[in-house]
């Protein structure tokens, strides 16, 4: 069979999703937002309801969220994005709502309607994209950046004794009576972004359940923040994020 | 033997970040000399080892690549 008859309809294994726009995303090359943001559209595309789906975008990188999505999508103030779905899912209860948040909108400026929002087990996903980094400022210390981890405002790396301890928000979330499946997923090999993609779907399906709020954290890369290239971000990503930040269900549904 | 597959790269969206090159276990995908209208080096298919696994497309933050793969 020569090449040419392998481009053709019925051999089509691979394209991007209908719930994703044909906008070019402005993220940096190599940036885990993209894979992220495909992962939750394909997870609606497959479950079929991206009619009935409504996402609220954050403040920080993605805040063009609602440009890339092709679903309802709500702007949110910093940090409130979760306040924001609450509102949503208590007028519309058999819509699914989405947030979309990072780590500088929900860990840092939108703590108390994160675990409020989780504690009150409004019946909404919360994807959360955690690179320990405010990417979009420029690099500057997070709430969750790691101890010794240099940033533009920490450049001799994070000293616990006066900066503080990193947060671990997903593990703090998960010991809320609220919350009804929390898990921590990456997006930087094939394997890790099927299985994101499962999780993203479970968590999506659970909706219809009521029986409270997803989280699903997405550890991530930030190309740009770290000054590394996408493939050696990664690398460090998985020998210095995943030690402190480790894959894997942190609570399931019994 | 696998099956042969082949890919499609929009490469006026590739921003040559490199990714799908890491994932690709039959070593198809380069990055090209030349530059795409934003400037960027984007990726180019080297030979015709593809067997339509999709990791490039899965992995790719910009969603450029499409894959085909024989049937059976």
């Amino acid at each position: 069979m020569s090449e040419n008859n392998i481009i053709s309809p019925e051999n089509l294994v691979y394209s991007k999703t209908e719930v994703m726009t044909d906008r070019v995303l402005h993220y940096c090359p190599g940036c885990g937002h993209g894979t992220a943001h495909r992962m939750l559209a394909e997870a609606i595309d497959e479950l079929g309801i991206q009619g009935d789906t409504i996402g609220v975008a954050p403040v920080g990188c993605s805040v063009l969220a609602y440009y890339y999505f092709n679903v309802d999508m709500q702007e949110a103030a910093h940090g409130r994005a979760p306040a924001v779905a609450t509102g949503i899912k208590r007028v519309f209860p058999e819509k699914y709502v989405f947030t979309y948040q990072g780590d500088g909108d929900l860990a840092a400026i939108g703590t108390a309607e994160t675990i409020h929002a989780c504690n009150r087990g409004e019946n909404i996903l919360i994807v959360f994209i955690n690179n320990g980094i405010y990417g979009m400022t420029g690099g500057q210390m997070a709430p969750t950046t790691l101890p010794g981890m240099k940033s533009s405002t920490s450049p001799r790396g994070r000293d616990v004794k006066t900066m503080g301890n990193p947060l671990k928000i997903t593990e703090l979330i998960a010991q809320l009576p609220g919350t009804y499946f929390v898990t921590r997923q990456s997006v930087h090999t094939p394997g890790n972004v099927r299985k994101t993609k499962r999780a993203l779907k479970k968590a999506m399906e659970y909706q219809k359940l009521n029986k409270g709020t997803c989280f699903v954290e997405i550890v991530a890369n930030c190309p740009s923040g770290w000054k590394m290239t996408p493939v050696q971000s990664n690398k460090w990503m998985e020998e210095h994020m995943f030690p402190f930040y480790p894959l894997g269900d942190i609570k399931v549904p019994e | 033997m696998a099956r042969k597959g082949d890919v499609v790269i929009d490469i006026e969206k590739c921003k040559g970040c490199e990714v799908c090159l890491a994932a690709c276990p039959e070593e198809v995908l380069a990055l090209s000399n030349e530059v795409n209208s934003k400037g960027y080096h984007y990726t180019v298919k080297v030979n015709a080892n593809c067997i339509g696994c999709a990791n490039c497309a899965v992995v790719c933050p910009d969603a450029v690549i499409t894959v085909y793969r024989e049937k059976k």
